[in-house]
């Protein structure tokens, strides 16, 4: 999955995968500041996102 | 030295005759020119219908799914893959399939036929050995039959049928002469803007009637994920993020199943590859496991296992 969504060109960075056992509380907790920042690293996300706003309100944004 | 054709019907209706099988799943001529269709043969008076061309391009093992009945089905390389999928995956029984087996010539691709004959209408392709005459209105040209062979087809590694129970005509040539890997997985070595710009190109036309999902002998789900509500995997829009994804966990749930029989791509009405994402799946597949989807009836598909040394190498550590 990784490799299918980084060859239709998502930024290598944006997905992340791990595995955590429901009684690793501090192991989650680790690895959601982990992930939290390394994507926070990659900026907005712009490619495979769905802007839902209606055309006034992109206009405004943009 | 009896045609194709003529072999095909009289295998058929000898089966239908004998009550060996219940129906004989084949090709019949289609409605439009270059489009033969899915034809099933239950008297032999049926069976006449019958015949095999290089546009017998729909994948034949998708109608056996769920069959009660014992049937006949007209099987080239992919096909039987296909059918040893569908085996392994239980979704048919081997006893109640009758496998008549043909070597594949490689399929011929419409849109590469009408494409070298701009604004003209083709009326009837007649096959020759290595050429086809391409006929309309004001139009009859040869064209070498390579040059118009669809693209899976080019790189096909198995045009022999893998099992069959009878086989029609002599085994053949066993690859269609391309490399798979020199094209397997165009955007590899692209950057990551660019991989998604071709993307972007490659699916952005999809209209998403799922002619590609309906042809595709490996999408049996009772429910697709794309027609499920609770929960919406997959928006419904024609956004390109929903046509996207629909397409990405299209490809996806082919992973290690994949033959690569291009009916995805032949049955799409606007010509989309998609096999630029299933081949890249079928390759890294082939790399990592070395495993090809149908080959061997006793090989363990490799999305069914768990090794405890997989090297999750992209896995947070």
């Amino acid at each position: 999955m990784k490799n299918l969504l980084e060859y239709i060109g998502l930024e290598p960075g944006r997905l992340h995968f791990s595995w955590i056992s429901s009684a690793e509380a501090g192991r989650f907790q680790a690895k959601a500041t982990e992930v939290v920042e390394a994507v926070r690293a990659q900026g907005p996300a712009k490619r495979l996102i769905k802007d839902i706003r209606p055309d006034w309100l992109k206009a405004d944004a943009a | 030295m009896p045609t194709t054709n003529e072999q095909i019907r009289t295998t058929a209706k000898k089966l239908l005759e004998e009550k060996t099988v219940d129906c004989v799943i084949g090709y019949k001529k289609g409605t439009v020119p270059m489009r033969e269709q899915p034809f099933f043969a239950y008297t032999p008076e049926q069976a006449d219908e019958l015949i095999w061309s290089g546009f017998c391009t729909n994948n034949l093992a998708n109608f056996l799914i769920g069959r009660k009945d014992k049937v006949a089905v007209i099987a080239q390389g992919c096909v039987s893959r296909n059918i040893v999928g569908l085996i392994q995956e239980k979704q048919i029984r081997r006893d109640q399939v009758y496998i008549i087996g043909l070597h594949s010539p490689g399929m011929l691709d419409h849109w590469k036929i009408q494409a070298r004959f701009p604004n003209k209408r083709i009326d009837q392709v007649v096959e020759e050995d290595d050429q086809i005459l391409v006929k309309g209105p004001g139009l009859e040209e040869q064209v070498p039959r390579k040059d118009v062979r669809r693209d899976n087809c080019l790189t096909c590694v198995q045009r022999n049928p893998v099992i069959y129970d009878q086989l029609i005509g002599e085994p053949g040539q066993e690859t269609g002469g391309g490399n798979i890997d020199k094209v397997a997985a165009p955007w590899e070595q692209l950057s990551s803007d660019e991989r998604w710009q071709k993307f972007e190109q490659s699916f952005k036309d999809c209209i998403r009637c799922y002619a590609c999902r309906d042809a595709c002998p490996l999408c049996y789900c009772n429910e697709c994920f794309v027609d499920e509500s609770h929960p919406q995997w997959c928006g419904k829009t024609q956004e390109e993020a929903d046509v996207f994804t629909f397409h990405i966990l299209r490809a996806f749930h082919c992973a290690g199943r994949c033959t690569d029989c291009g009916a995805c791509e032949s049955a799409c009405p606007v010509g989309i590859k998609m096999r630029r994402l299933t081949s890249k799946i079928e390759k890294d597949i082939r790399d990592m496991y070395g495993y090809q989807a149908g080959m061997d009836m006793e090989a363990t598909p490799p999305l069914s296992v768990y090794q405890p040394n997989d090297p999750e190498d992209f896995m947070l550590k």
